[in-house]
């Protein structure tokens, strides 16, 4: 049996001191295969009597699994060290850019208009619109300002060239969203709940107007609607919009031709460290116009104004959205400045709703 | 508006302060703008003592003075302040008015700070007038008589310490164009009482030899009346300095005594009046008529107007002299040399004054008021208030009054139902109260109807009752009460389909990484043109500058306008869209709703593994159909190559369904950006939200997936085909030769140009497509396959003349 030691001491061994898989497998070969040392000695077993077999046999087979043990154990061991020098050699640098992606927004226009119909959706305000080139019927005489009256001069409106013959008083654009007010009437009826926000026009560029704005216009009609509701429904909006836990709104009487009676409505804020908080401090700040829709407006659109009542108001949407994020001037809303659109635009998932809030 | 408080203090017996005033104009809806108090403005100058002035040490035009001031006021201890003065009147023992450091001096624009002038320290300034911006006086510093009371505020000393206030008066509330209204709303609101105001009339000593007519054409509407008398014998000077005072205080320039009183009831009173030199009035006769047209008129203001027929002017016997209602006549005007006047009093109808005053472009003080309504009751009382004025301050003799026309019958009642301010407003105000605002007012009340004074031509219903009531009562008390949902439980959604789908437009395009512009709906013609507008139809009558006088016919230019502005800034790369209407005409609802992307520059930044290229038509043709799917497009469109003349014509292509075109992208036409003076290469998409069709009907239950369990086979083709087929025209053959077996066909390599001719012909190229195949019921066995490849071969081969590469 010495033989048999000396043989198992000799492979394990050698097996041990494999340098790589190749001299592992003509060690194999050596031990394990066809003429090799252990596989001779298997087939010296039939020339031996039985009592012999008994003994060798077994001693044969442990020595020929022992040593097959080895070499895969060795194998796997070269394996892994392989692949460790080949990870290591695969080394990358990983502060490296990651390969660019652009990034989107979305204009704060757009944004604060999905965040105040979130807002008045859950009042069950529809969202109204109307064409942005109006007759000047719509624009005016049936929002109760007739042609030679002087709240028209103070409309700095544009108007549409109109063709030699056409004897049609001229188009306009429209100086505010209050013509979606008669078109909205006109088509449900009432009652309703209607807000139109969308891009209006004036005359008048400087430091704080635009030629181009945008409005949001609010319509509620029914049997019982007051002043009263009015002043809660902005009370909630201002809460809701502006995200914060109490406003204060203070009416002011106003003339509007289309409201009777009318009201322009202030917010409490404070400008402490040029800072504006709404909803605190001693200064009250003009926000929008409002008031019970005059009989001549409903009588317009086709609603009895014995049967039913209500109110509107108009807000400056960009104005807001100023006061909202600290955006410092109207006229670069529309200057699509590529530095201005990503430090004031929104992320395209940033999507406003009542659950989750309406700002990040 | 404009008011000083002793002005209104003239019609308003009150104690309340300045503030309080203040506040309740502002909610009374008669806006304060602007309130210019001297008390705050020249509060801190005082009436001070030099005690001694001696040259100053180290300047011969300097003098340095001892000054006793009284910080705390008359009958205060004196302090004395060292002051170095350039003023050649500065000397010992003169009472002049001292400002101390600190103080914001008006006429220098500076804070008063300790100074060392040659040497000397000076704390504080003696001033001169026009250092109080007071007058333009700057000979020397102010010299008062020597018992003026030392510590006294000077603009109390002075009389000036009367505060102007700015008011912006709504169109509907002519009265308050006139101090008296503006008080009578104040006594309403219970901020004192309104002082009687007794007219008495001056005794006409003789028959007017002016005779006034009106014309019967201008009787019934323009000018229901006009009035006046000849004054005789009067003086025109300088007006009494607190006339002048008055209306400099309010911003008007003094120019003699007859226009200061025309001038001082246009704002007290809300009557605008005009004086004609009877010298200058040819014939003894006023007429008031519609011009012939062509007629001209050297206006008060130093131009001269050419009447369109219809305008309602004032002639003599020869000419023109007067625009009614609107402007004077130069000729006619008053001068020093006048001696005798006519003394116009008329009510003009608002909507004339207002025509003629627009057609030709004059904004007069006498327009502002008649286009928005005086008082036509007023009309005598008025013009005998101004001849006792005149008389007073430029003597002379009064005629008779003489008048065409009649005080027009304004007289209308409305019923006043207490209960309409708790339903329209939401407010309780007890009747007693509401009947007592409408009569402070002016309002006469007969059981329960209300008749409005004749002042308030807005009051035409009873909601503008309810609003007079509210508005005095204060808004401010109004308590916000809750709305009742429109609907029990859950509210259903508000939005369109047509809404849903510009916020998902928006959203995709912003997530597909551009940046959302919102640019004016106006552009220049120039611009508009090269994209089919800039017509007539859709051009601004009066565009308030040259960039914007046509509305936008597509949302490219604007954008494109935007990326030169942003290359001009160094910006070369960039992504910007839009979502907004554009016009296709200029009638009321020729607009529709674009969702336009641009492109411009490269894919994005140099990076490390060479990833940037440059942008092309397949990343813009990839973001359209992204959008299109977004909105629910089906996968299936066709594209056609017909496209506007502004895209590249051999680089775009257009998506539609039919005839109904959803989609446009590609390269923009070279020359396009050269005229806008864009650096290229651009790409861009424009998706035609409104066109991409809803689905029939609305089911949010899923078609059943059928999902195989056989596995699917891919094999790859190669064609050569002419370097004109397209891969589409390929790919649609080769997905027709098996409807059931065949899923999908994808182009994966195309390999045209130079090279390919060379291996496959000129004019030729290749393109590869992988087919994959699903069984259906059984596994494809190699003749299956075979069969399916034979057959798009040939089907291929039939639609684009292509055949296998060998």
């Amino acid at each position: 049996m010495d033989a048999l030691s000396d043989l198992k001491a000799k492979y394990l061994t050698a097996i041990s001191g494999a340098a790589d898989e190749g001299g592992l497998e003509e060690l194999r070969l050596a031990a394990l295969g066809k003429k090799g040392e252990v596989s001779l000695k298997m087939r010296e077993l039939g020339g031996m009597s039985p009592d012999e077999r008994q003994v060798a046999g077994p001693a044969l087979n442990a020595l020929k699994d022992e040593i097959d043990a080895a070499l895969r154990a060795k194998k796997a061991a070269l394996g892994d060290l392989a692949l460790d020098a080949r990870l290591a050699a695969e080394w990358l640098d990983v502060t490296l850019p990651g390969r660019a992606r652009r990034v989107g927004t979305i204009h704060p226009v757009s944004q604060v208009m999905e965040e105040l119909t979130a807002i008045f959706a859950d009042m069950g305000f529809s969202v109204a619109e109307g064409p942005q080139v109006e007759s000047d019927w719509f624009n005016f005489d049936a929002l109760n300002i007739p042609p030679e009256h002087p709240a028209r001069q103070e409309h700095d409106t544009f108007f549409m060239a109109r063709a030699e013959g056409d004897t049609r008083p001229p188009h306009v654009l429209r100086t505010h969203t209050s013509p979606v007010q008669i078109r909205a009437m006109t088509e449900k009826g009432a009652p309703i709940r209607v807000i139109a926000p969308g891009r209006v026009y004036r005359m008048d560029m400087d430091q704080t107007h635009s030629p181009m704005f945008h409005q949001v216009e609010g319509l509620a009609i029914d049997k019982n609607l007051s002043m009263a509701n009015l002043k809660w429904v902005l009370e909630e909006f201002c809460r809701a919009f502006f995200e914060v836990d109490h406003v204060d709104l203070r009416f002011r009487a106003s003339h509007f031709p289309f409201t009777e009676p009318s009201a322009e409505v202030d917010i409490r804020c404070s400008w402490a460290g040029g800072q504006l908080k709404i909803g605190e401090g001693d200064s009250w700040m003009e926000i929008l116009g409002s008031g019970m829709v005059h009989p001549k407006v409903l009588a317009a659109a086709g609603v009895d104004a014995s049967q039913w009542q209500g109110f509107a108001f108009g807000m400056g949407i960009d104005r807001i959205a100023m006061l909202k994020y600290g955006i410092p001037d109207l006229r670069a809303f529309f200057e699509s400045d590529l530095r201005w659109l990503r430090h004031y635009g929104f992320a395209a998932l940033d999507m406003p709703g009542l659950p989750g809030g309406l700002s990040r | 508006m404009k008011f000083t408080l002793s002005w209104l203090k003239d019609h308003l017996e009150t104690e309340a302060s300045l503030d309080e005033i203040l506040y309740a104009l502002t909610d009374l809806g008669l806006e304060v703008e602007e309130v210019v108090n001297p008390a705050d403005t020249l509060g801190a100058f005082r009436i001070c003592r030099v005690i001694e002035a001696v040259p100053h040490p180290n300047a011969d035009r300097l003098r340095l003075c001892r000054v006793e001031t009284f910080p705390g006021g008359p009958g205060s201890t004196g302090v004395e302040v060292q002051v170095v003065c350039g003023a050649p009147n500065a000397r010992t023992g003169l009472v002049g008015v001292f400002a101390p450091v600190g103080t914001f001096v008006p006429g220098t624009g500076v804070d008063l700070k300790p100074g060392v002038i040659r040497g000397v320290e000076s704390n504080g300034m003696l001033c001169s007038e026009r250092e109080l911006e007071l007058s333009d006086d700057h000979d020397g510093i102010i010299d008062l008589p020597a018992d003026a009371p030392l510590g006294m505020r000077f603009i109390d000393y002075k009389g000036v310490n009367d505060p102007m206030i700015y008011i912006k008066i709504t169109p509907n509330r002519p009265d308050a164009l006139g101090v008296r209204g503006i008080a009578r709303d104040l006594a309403a609101r219970g901020l004192g009482r309104l002082k009687p105001q007794v007219v008495e009339a001056v005794k006409g000593s003789f028959a007017s030899p002016v005779t006034v007519t009106i014309d019967p054409a201008l009787k019934e509407k323009g000018c229901p009346l006009f009035a006046g008398r000849v004054i005789c014998g009067v003086k025109n000077g300088p007006s009494p300095a607190w006339l002048q005072a008055r209306l400099k205080a309010i911003g008007l320039r003094p120019i003699s005594a007859l226009v200061d009183i025309t001038n001082f009831f246009t704002f007290d009173q809300n009557r605008p009046l005009h004086v004609f030199d009877l010298a200058k009035v040819a014939g003894g006769v006023l007429r008031i008529h519609p011009a012939k047209g062509g007629e001209e008129l050297l206006a008060l203001d130093g131009k001269t107007y050419t009447f369109r027929p219809g305008m309602m002017v004032i002639s003599d016997a020869e000419q023109p002299e007067s625009i009614a209602g609107v402007m004077g006549g130069e000729v006619s005007g008053c001068s020093d040399t006048t001696t005798d006047v006519f003394l116009e009093s008329a009510y003009w109808d608002p909507i004339t004054v207002a025509t003629t005053g627009r057609a030709l472009k004059i904004n007069s003080d006498a327009r502002y008021r008649f286009e928005r309504g005086v008082d036509p009751a007023f009309t005598l009382p008025g013009l005998e208030l101004a001849t006792r004025m005149v008389v007073d301050l430029c003597g002379g003799e009064a005629s008779e009054v003489v008048m065409d026309g009649a005080v027009p019958d304004v007289s209308r009642a409305y019923k006043l139902d207490p209960a309409r301010v708790q339903s329209l407003v939401g407010m309780d105000i007890p009747e007693a109260e509401q009947r007592a605002t409408l009569e402070a007012l002016g309002f006469t009340l007969a059981g329960d109807m209300a008749t409005p004074p004749t002042w308030r031509p807005d009051v035409l219903g009873e909601a503008d009752l309810v609003e007079e009531i509210a508005r005095v009562a204060s808004l401010t008390k109004l308590v916000g009460r809750p709305m009742a949902r429109a609907q029990v439980g859950v509210p259903k959604p508000i939005l369109t389909p047509l809404q849903m789908r510009e916020k998902a437009a928006r959203r995709m395009i912003a997530a597909l990484g551009y940046n959302e512009c919102v640019t004016y709906s106006f552009i220049d013609g120039a611009s508009a043109a090269l994209f089919g507008g800039g017509t007539e139809a859709v051009r601004v009558e009066n565009p308030i500058s040259s960039e914007m006088t046509h509305l936008r016919p597509d949302l490219l230019p604007g954008l494109l306008q935007a990326a030169a502005r942003n290359q001009a800034r160094g910006f070369m790369d960039m992504a910007l869209f839009e979502v907004g209407p554009a016009f296709h005409g200029g009638e009321p609802g020729e607009q529709h709703l674009q969702a336009t992307g641009i492109l411009v520059g490269a894919t994005g930044p140099r990076d490390p593994f060479g990833a940037r290229r440059s942008v092309d038509l397949y990343d813009a043709k990839a973001d359209a159909e992204a959008v299109l799917a977004a909105l629910g497009a089906p996968a299936k469109m066709q594209v056609g190559r017909k496209v506007a003349g502004w895209w590249h014509p051999g680089r775009s292509g257009a998506m539609a369904l039919g005839p109904n075109m959803m989609a446009t992208f590609g390269e923009l036409h070279p020359k396009v950006l050269r005229a806008l003076d864009v650096k290229g290469p651009v790409v861009a998409f424009t998706v035609l939200i409104a066109n991409v069709p809803l689905p029939k009907t609305k089911t949010t239950t899923r078609p059943a997936l059928a999902m195989s369990g056989l596995q699917a086979v891919e094999r790859d083709f190669a064609f050569v085909v002419d370097a004109k087929v397209e891969a589409l025209t390929l790919v649609n053959a080769a997905q027709g030769a098996d409807k059931v077996l065949i899923e999908r066909v994808s182009v994966f390599d195309e390999f045209a140009g130079e090279k390919a001719e060379a291996q496959m012909g000129a004019g030729k190229k290749s393109l590869a497509i992988a087919v994959r195949l699903q069984p259906v019921d059984k596994t494809l066995t190699d003749e299956d396959i075979a069969l399916v490849a034979a057959k798009i071969v040939e089907k291929v081969a039939k639609a684009t003349g292509g055949v296998l590469r060998g």
